[in-house]
């Protein structure tokens, strides 16, 4: 009997089943699949990779070290990361792994582990000017509240979502739901909430945020008026007049008080929209796509006619939006009419600034928890004398090898920007609880003076290589280097 | 390339993995020093050839067992034609809906054949066998998922009772299942039969033509899969309570059959966190559910 199989299946023939495996499936074992038709290892035992002789890493996140025979580690340094180790829970008490290495003759040990925790949840920061919703309303996914509206930061909206509230306080769809919204946003995933009284938006860790169907390409560095205030200085005796448009507050230079006092005269400028402080003007037109967050693609249209006693045929008028993205440059004919002129050069530089200062709207996802007694345990037999050992940053944590903030007080509550973490690097129980790797790096000595469960340190040189299932990457460039000794009293 | 299978000491120094293949074993002995030598020998010996045996009957075993089926020469490919036996009239089955059971049966005999021991497990993926020798016990853990070790109850099994096999099934696991079960675990008297078991029940908790329920034959995922063009469940969405309990009735129904039938001591059915459990009024003690906590946190 022959069978015919699509061209992209593979054959695996790591073992005797043989399996078929179709393109993006994975065979019996679960160890093998068929990656774009080539077959690969999977579900790996992450570890970082840092090749010494390079200083920096040479190899992007994940890419697979195919002729890696184990040999190399001698002449670099690994750090094992607790993505995939699994977890203390429930049948045996020290951490999965416990590793000591020497960095700088120093002897150095790991205790790795994944957490699972019912206290967490993530912040997002969404770096947009629009509206979001009231601050306290639901943050829904899925029509489950999953989270709320917290206070709006400078250019950037806030959001709580998780927390042990929404995944075990409430019914069990809005954990269930909450679960999944939580793992999608620290792995990476774009997750679409709703905001009640609000928003509809699309987000995904380091991504663009898009909000009710419009994706934000950058943030202000100020509103108008703010723009005003800070290019003033450059724009003045270079144009007679320099109009900010903007959603929220369109800055005038000859009225603003940066205008004012440079000295520039007055121009005879009017401005469509409601006036609040000389030279800031709200609602010029309505929000939308067009001019700095407005519906205009016509900045002339925000202005009404020059007063002829103030105005002067050849004034000098630059209009420009707060991100810098568009511009017009004009000059007034005998009529006091704006022609629109090619910007002149002196004037090129500061509208390239305004918009070199507005940078890339970003999500940014914050993964936050607390390491429980249980697992201080896996690391400690005296679970306290852990904390007070990350008090005193003789204890350094990371999370897949990503610094962690640790907010002062008690406990080991922890901040963790999930972008700086390898790829999927967060699971879950049904609990539900998110399952997220944390390490402690400590010195050996520090480790034995903790209560460290020094039966169970292993070199690294044994866990390395030590199953197939491990992988390595490289580092994150933007992390510090996990076991560089621990400094006390800082917190890197 | 054929990987060699990989026989290894866990990191706590008791309990030993095997690996070849599809195949994952961790196997615990209790007794003394010479015999649990003696019993991970025996294990191990046999473990090397148990997937080149399978293997070289694969067609037959992956193929639908009528009363017409030729026997299957392997000791373990007997195992699972024996085990499926009793649902061939009624259900599309295969010998393989009992590969895990009859592998970890097949290697515990050989370790209780070669050593005397207080007790002992071989754990295939979920799918265990026991040893207990007078007045020992087993507690095991009962997991929802099998990708999470969160506990959502336990089964205590004392050397009194009958049975020496569990066997869990739901459709997140590695074979495929046909329900939507997210864990069946089945007690019985043997490994082999508690894994034909749990596939049938896992099989029969379903919502049959529920929007919420993705199904792909199964083997538009796994060309060579047994259960050929058989849908098989791959997502299963928002359910109301409703659904979940009219899911569970419909396993719950065919498990007390088969309790019926003698062919399972009891049997935890597990869908979105709602648990029944089948059992003869005097064994419906042995599952306990283990409280929802946050303490691991």
């Amino acid at each position: 009997m022959t069978e015919v199989f699509p061209p992209d299946t593979v054959r695996c023939d790591a073992c005797p089943v043989l399996c078929y495996i179709k393109r993006g499936q994975a065979g019996a074992c679960d160890r093998y699949a068929n990656h774009d038709g080539q077959l690969v290892r999977v579900d790996p035992h992450i570890l970082l990779d840092r090749a010494k002789s390079q200083g920096r890493p040479i190899v992007p996140f994940l890419e697979r070290d195919s002729h890696w025979d184990g040999q190399l580690l001698a002449k670099r340094e690994t750090f094992v990361t607790a993505i995939g180790a699994g977890t203390t829970y429930p049948d045996y008490k020290p951490a999965p792994f416990i590793v000591s290495s020497q960095v700088d003759g120093i002897d150095i040990v790991t205790v790795v582990t994944e957490g699972i925790f019912s206290y967490c949840g993530v912040k997002l920061k969404i770096d947009t000017d629009r509206h979001l919703g009231p601050e306290r309303s639901l943050v829904r996914a899925q029509g489950e509240p999953v989270g709320h509206v917290t206070t709006a930061e400078y250019g950037s909206q806030m959001l709580s979502i998780g927390g042990v509230h929404h995944l075990t306080g409430g019914g069990k769809s809005e954990g269930r739901v909450t679960c999944q919204t939580l793992l999608d946003l620290c792995n990476g995933n774009e997750v679409a909430l709703a905001v009640d009284d609000g928003a509809q938006i699309t987000v995904a860790a380091g991504k663009p945020p898009i909000v009710n169907g419009q994706r934000e390409e950058r943030m202000r560095v100020g509103c108008g008026s703010a723009t005003i205030g800070m290019f003033a200085k450059q724009w003045y005796g270079r144009v007679d007049e320099v109009v900010v448009v903007d959603d929220h507050i369109t800055g005038v230079l000859s009225e603003h008080q940066a205008g004012k006092m440079l000295g520039v005269r007055e121009t005879g400028i009017a401005i469509q929209g409601r006036r609040s402080t000389p030279g800031r003007y709200f609602q010029v037109a309505l929000p939308g796509t067009g001019w700095g967050g407005t519906n205009i693609s016509d900045p002339l249209t925000i202005l009404k006619s020059f007063k002829p006693n103030l105005a002067w045929p050849g004034l000098r008028l630059l209009m420009v939006s707060t991100t810098g993205e568009q511009f017009a440059y004009y000059e007034l004919d005998q009529a006091l009419h704006p022609i629109e002129k090619e910007l002149p050069d002196v004037l090129k530089d500061s509208v390239a600034r305004v918009r070199e200062n507005c940078e890339p709207a970003l999500t940014t996802v914050l993964f936050m928890a607390g390491a429980g007694g249980s697992l201080r345990a896996g690391v400690t037999e005296n679970p306290v004398r852990l904390t007070d050992s990350v008090k005193r940053s003789l204890t350094r944590v990371t999370a897949g090898g990503a610094p962690a903030y640790i907010w002062p007080g008690g406990g080991i509550t922890f901040m963790v920007d999930v972008s700086q973490m390898p790829e999927n690097a967060f699971g879950y129980v049904p609990t539900p609880a998110i399952v997220a790797p944390i390490e402690f790096t400590v010195k050996k000595c520090d480790y034995a003076n903790l209560g460290g469960h020094m039966d169970s340190v292993r070199p690294i040189e044994e866990v390395v290589g030590e199953n197939e299932r491990q992988r390595q990457v490289a580092p994150s460039p933007a992390n510090p280097w996990p076991l560089t000794p621990p400094t006390p009293g800082s917190h890197e | 390339m054929r990987d060699p299978a990989v026989i290894r000491k866990l990191p706590d120094g008791q309990r030993v993995h095997m690996h070849d293949g599809p195949i994952d074993l961790i196997i615990n002995a209790c007794g003394t020093v010479q015999a649990i030598r003696a019993a991970h020998e025996a294990a191990a010996r046999r473990f090397v050839s148990i997937l080149d045996e399978l293997c070289g009957e694969l067609p037959l075993l992956r193929r639908r067992l009528t009363s017409a089926s030729p026997e299957p020469s392997g000791p373990v490919a007997r195992r699972m034609a024996a085990a499926v036996a009793p649902y061939c009239t009624h259900d599309f089955i295969t010998p393989m809906a009992a590969v895990a059971g009859a592998v970890a049966e097949a290697i515990l005999s050989e370790m209780t054949r070669a050593a005397e021991l207080d007790r002992a497990y071989v754990n295939n993926g979920g799918d265990i066998a026991l040893h207990l020798s007078r007045h020992q016990e087993y507690s095991l853990g009962m997991v929802e998922r099998p990708d999470f070790p969160y506990l959502f109850g336990s089964v205590k099994i004392s050397a009194d009772s009958p049975v020496r096999g569990v066997a869990t099934s739901g459709w997140r696991g590695r074979s495929f299942s046909l329900g939507i079960a997210d864990a069946v675990t089945v007690l019985a008297a043997k490994a082999a039969a508690a894994d034909a078991a749990a596939t049938i029940i896992a099989n029969a908790v379903d919502l049959p033509d529920h929007p919420a329920v993705l199904r792909v034959p199964a083997n538009e995922i796994a060309p060579d899969s047994d259960l050929g063009a058989i849908p098989v469940t791959r997502d299963v969405g928002p359910l109301s309570v409703s659904d979940v309990e009219l899911a569970l009735q419909n396993g719950q129904q065919l498990a007390e059959k088969l309790l019926d039938r003698n062919l399972i001591h009891s049997a935890s059915l597990c869908l979105r966190g709602r648990v029944r459990v089948v059992a003869s009024s005097q064994n419906s003690h042995e599952f306990e559910s283990a409280p929802r906590s946050l303490q691991h946190a």
